[in-house]
């Protein structure tokens, strides 16, 4: 077996094993980014020589029996909107072109302690808005699976490294789908915690309300492992929650007898592909065989979704990127007259089309006499949603529906109609309004040969019931 | 002047909390360090950094807002205020806007005719300082310290219940003493750990509507505020009585000139964009922190100026003065709880406690010397182991250094001399020397004597009973 065909779980057991070392793991996969990373376009910053340091540090460390988690001496790619300490943070964007952070997000900081080897930083949409990784001011990442389609995003970077064996495993964050719809697309397993079981300290925020980190993995054990690491409650971070349920591996159980899954039908109706539909439902129908009760039901509201995401989402990005200034840190334009001159030229130079529709947009609900109109009525939907949800999760363990509507479109065509990009975030985005956890699980291929992502989701802190059902169905897949 | 005008005024009250770090991150507060050395990713906003509220603010906000009989929002949150300026590192404040921490209150004043008033409180906020900017004319360039960027501050917004400059003053000074007897800030205009910005418009006489108003702001000093106060008054009044129109805007006063100008009038009124900070969850005031803050809350001055006049028999004047601070009146209550009789204490602090104070520009918050430290020096003086210029002596060291006076008094041997065969002796020495005065006491001036105490006094060095001086002169002459 080729070491960079390994699991992260798998190649950590090696490592302790003695089978491999977190040296010789980290050779395989700068080879691979080597021989790969020019096409796919996976990292903005691959940091060669820092990975190397850690690697023969971490490999002491695991010879000497400190370290002996499940992740130890294995190399991992983070999303470009995660603060590395002395590695360039850019959230694909010009604006943070040179910006060199001078601390380590919490998330990351969880995982060097569990002795990760930080590869590099991967990329995404500018500042995370985008579905496509189309929007990075450092060029489009390709997918894996055929070079001519998008990734997905706005964590595409680390999906498609994940699914192209250039790193192991990758974090992402997900606002309204961004780590399971990439998953989706590039074949990789993603989930999206609860609110507030990631710490957000070092995560660069695009909408603080919606924003989480989680893991994309090339499987559920993987996913649980990262997950389990990388939650903990923070002092730095006030939305961060105590959770004392934090031993996701422990769901890594095959039995689904007598849970109750709902399929939403708004979430198969107009605009989803039949193959899609179809992978989707045949996935339902494993579960259902091996003992869930599946069953169709009425979630409603789900077409309020988008425009209270994009609404709220747009608000919160609109005050989150003023810092971004050109005054601190980061890009600055050449010439100016004047301090007003020089934040309009700077930002208008720094950030990319995408990003400035939505600080436009966000500027627009917030001003005075468009507030109550726009943005108090986005929290009140919002909350209606989240209602729906809990009369769902009243009767249901989980809903399982798609992630997307499509496979990976091809490169060039989202851009071009933003409105139908949105659109495509029909299945995703009630999740984060909501603060729910989801997981997107690999459930087959369109005829083009493009993965197709299922969509599990659960009540508030019911990530152990999701991973168990996608493990349950990922075991049966392999069998 | 045909009409007869009434001023109408409220104030917005910025109050620096005394917190030891900063609102929302653990750096320290402290005044006076290297430029950007109290900082952090929170307080120079750096990506990805996240607020965290610091509890106290919060408590002392609540305790403020009790004293001045607020009620205290039991749900409430922090708003972002949107505006770009580099002092700010995020380009938006934390602030509160929809839901204040305490809303509805008021506190009474005294008014000049003598009479009692209630100046109403609209809401007290929090919210964090911007860093501060300095302006390097000669490289032509701007820096900014980021140290006071999150420093804690309370926003007291007045109802516009005022209608003079001295109702303005009372008003700030019981804003004050409510505020350093909580030990919440020390309240100093010219240190900027108080700002106040005076809302200021005419009406005639008689009507109901207000006029438009103006805001205005640099105010350091209660002398400027009165000077800004009656400036604005005759602008505003010169400009009705010519036909002209107040402009609803913001001025700057400028107190060595003593004129304000136009710092930004309502039509450059930024759109603050306010909406709840998803970055901090909302405040729930509980029953339990309540009742807490509410049980910590110390006798304020108008409780002790009462009890003081009914346990100690000192004068009003003093009561008044001693309670115009918290420290001094803790100092007093202490001195007597250790035995030193009151109207002595009293003394201590309303001579040359004040005499200092005023000599070395102390503020009487920050005066250093121990209660205890008072008491021993009255004993020493009770028990006539020195005399009271050498007490004084010893109180200027203890003014300035906080000695101990017994250690001092003995380390430096001041101690008055009782041993009746030196002082005779001294007394002798002088008697012969100044026959004149001598003759003069005599031939029947008393008042001579007085010259031979003090000659006697500067003999033994300052360290006699200059009444045992004065007894022996009279027998021996």
């Amino acid at each position: 077996m080729c070491i960079t065909d390994m699991t992260a779980v798998e190649l950590a057991a090696a490592i302790r094993e003695g089978k491999a070392t977190a040296v010789e793991a980290l050779q395989a996969v700068l080879t691979r980014i080597e021989e790969k990373d020019k096409e796919l376009n996976c990292y903005v910053t691959v940091d060669k020589e820092g990975a190397l340091k850690q690697a023969v540090q971490v490999q002491e460390k695991i010879e000497k029996g400190e370290l002996t988690g499940p992740l130890a001496g294995v190399p991992v790619a983070i999303k470009d909107n995660l603060c590395t300490e002395g590695i360039l943070t850019t959230c694909a964007s010009r604006i943070l072109r040179n910006f060199v952070p001078t601390y380590t997000a919490k998330a990351v900081v969880n995982l060097q302690k569990a002795g990760a080897v930080i590869l590099g930083k991967t990329n995404m949409d500018e500042f995370a808005m985008g579905s496509t990784t189309e929007t990075s001011a450092y060029g489009v990442t390709r997918n894996p699976h055929n070079t001519e389609h998008v990734p997905g995003g706005s964590s595409g970077g680390s999906a498609a490294a994940v699914a192209a064996g250039e790193c192991f495993y990758a974090l992402g964050s997900d606002t309204g789908g961004s780590i399971r719809q990439p998953a989706s697309y590039c074949g990789a397993v993603g989930m999206k915690p609860t609110y507030g079981t990631v710490s957000r300290y070092g995560l660069i925020a695009y909408g603080s309300s919606l924003d989480q980190i989680g893991p994309l993995t090339k499987d559920v054990r993987d996913c649980a492992t990262v997950l389990e690491v990388i939650a903990s409650h923070d002092d730095k971070d006030s939305t961060s929650l105590v959770r004392q349920d934090t031993d996701f591996t422990k769901a890594l159980v095959e039995d689904v007898k007598g849970m109750r899954i709902g399929i939403p039908n708004d979430y198969l109706g107009e605009g989803l592909d039949e193959e899609v539909r179809e992978a989707v439902l045949q996935a339902a129908r494993v579960l259902e065989a091996q003992g869930a009760v599946v069953e169709r039901f009425d979630l409603s509201l789900v077409e309020y979704a988008i425009p209270a995401y994009y609404t709220i989402a747009a608000a919160e990005a609109s005050s989150n990127l003023e810092r971004f200034d050109g005054i601190k840190y980061g890009y600055r334009t050449e010439e100016y007259t004047g301090l007003h001159h020089m934040y309009k030229k700077s930002r208008s130079e720094g950030f990319g089309e995408e990003v400035k529709r939505r600080i436009m947009l966000g500027s627009f609900v917030l001003s005075s006499g468009y507030y109550d109109a726009y943005y108090l009525k986005a929290l009140r939907v919002k909350a209606l949603i989240k209602k729906a949800f809990d009369e769902a999760f009243a009767r249901y363990d989980m809903i399982l529906g798609p992630v997307a509507p499509t496979t990976a479109p091809r490169l060039g065509e989202s851009l071009a109609d933003p409105i139908r990009m949105y659109l495509g975030d029909i299945y995703t985005i009630a999740v984060n309004l909501a603060g729910l956890p989801g997981i997107s699980v690999p459930c087959g291929q369109d005829s083009k040969g493009l993965p197709i992502g299922m969509q599990l989701i659960g009540d508030c802190f019911q990530e152990k019931k999701l991973l168990r059902a996608a493990y349950t169905y990922e075991q049966y897949e392999k069998k | 002047m045909s009409k007869q005008y009434e001023t109408v005024i409220g104030l917005e009250v910025h109050v620096e909390l005394a917190t030891k770090t900063k609102i929302f991150c653990g750096c320290s507060t402290a005044f006076g360090a290297g430029p950007n050395t109290q900082t952090c990713p929170v307080c120079t906003g750096m990506p990805g950094s996240l607020p965290v509220l610091n509890k106290q603010v919060l408590e002392y906000a609540i305790a403020v807002g009790l004293a001045t009989n607020c009620d205290i929002t039991r749900y409430a949150k922090f708003d972002r205020k949107n505006y770009f300026y580099p002092d700010n590192p995020q380009n938006y404040q934390i602030s509160q806007l929809y839901l204040p921490i305490c809303q509805n209150g008021g506190v009474e004043i005294e008014t000049e005719e003598g009479g009692r008033k209630t100046v109403g409180i609209h809401e007290i906020h929090m919210e964090e300082d911007a860093g501060k900017l300095i302006h390097d004319e000669w490289e032509d360039c701007s820096l900014v310290d980021y140290n006071r960027s999150g420093v804690p501050l309370i926003e007291i917004v007045s109802e516009p219940d005022m209608r003079s400059a001295e109702e303005v003053i009372a008003y700030l000074e019981k804003l004050r003493l409510l505020i350093q007897y909580l030990g919440a800030s020390d309240c100093k205009l010219q240190e900027g750990s108080m700002r106040a910005d005076v809302n200021l418009s005419v009406r005639e006489v008689g009507t109901e509507a207000f006029g438009v108003r103006t805001e205005m702001k640099n105010l350091n000093s209660f002398r400027a505020i009165s000077r800004a106060i009656a400036g604005e008054t005759e602008r505003q009044i010169d400009l009705l009585e010519s036909g002209e129109k107040v402009v609803q805007e913001t001025r700057r006063w400028d107190d060595a000139k003593g004129e304000s100008y136009t710092m930004r009038s309502k039509e450059d009124a930024q759109d603050y964009r306010y909406f709840p900070d998803p970055d901090l969850t909302p405040i729930s005031v509980s029953d339990k922190m309540l009742a807490e803050i509410r049980e910590k809350q110390p006798e304020f001055r108008d409780d002790k100026m009462k009890r003081y006049k009914a346990e100690f028999d000192i004068p009003d004047y003093d009561i008044d003065i001693i309670t115009q601070s918290k420290h001094m009146a803790d100092i007093f209550e202490a001195a007597v709880a250790l035995g030193a009789e009151p109207k002595k204490v009293s003394n201590w602090l309303m001579g040359e406690t004040l005499r200092l104070m005023k000599e070395r520009e102390v503020d009487a918050q920050d005066l250093r010397f121990s209660p205890a430290h008072l008491a021993s020096l009255i004993r020493l003086v009770d028990t006539k182991a020195i005399n009271s210029s050498v007490a004084k002596e010893v109180f200027e060291v203890m003014f300035e250094e906080n000695v101990d006076p017994e250690q001092y008094v003995e380390e430096k041997g001041l101690k008055t001399v009782n041993d009746e065969g030196a002082l005779k002796k001294a007394v002798e020495e002088v008697i012969a020397a100044n026959p004149q005065s001598v003759a003069d006491y005599r031939g029947g001036k008393e008042k001579a004597i007085g010259f031979l105490v003090g000659q006697t006094m500067k003999a033994m060095k300052g360290k006699a009973d200059p009444g045992a001086v004065n007894r022996m002169l009279k027998e021996l002459l």
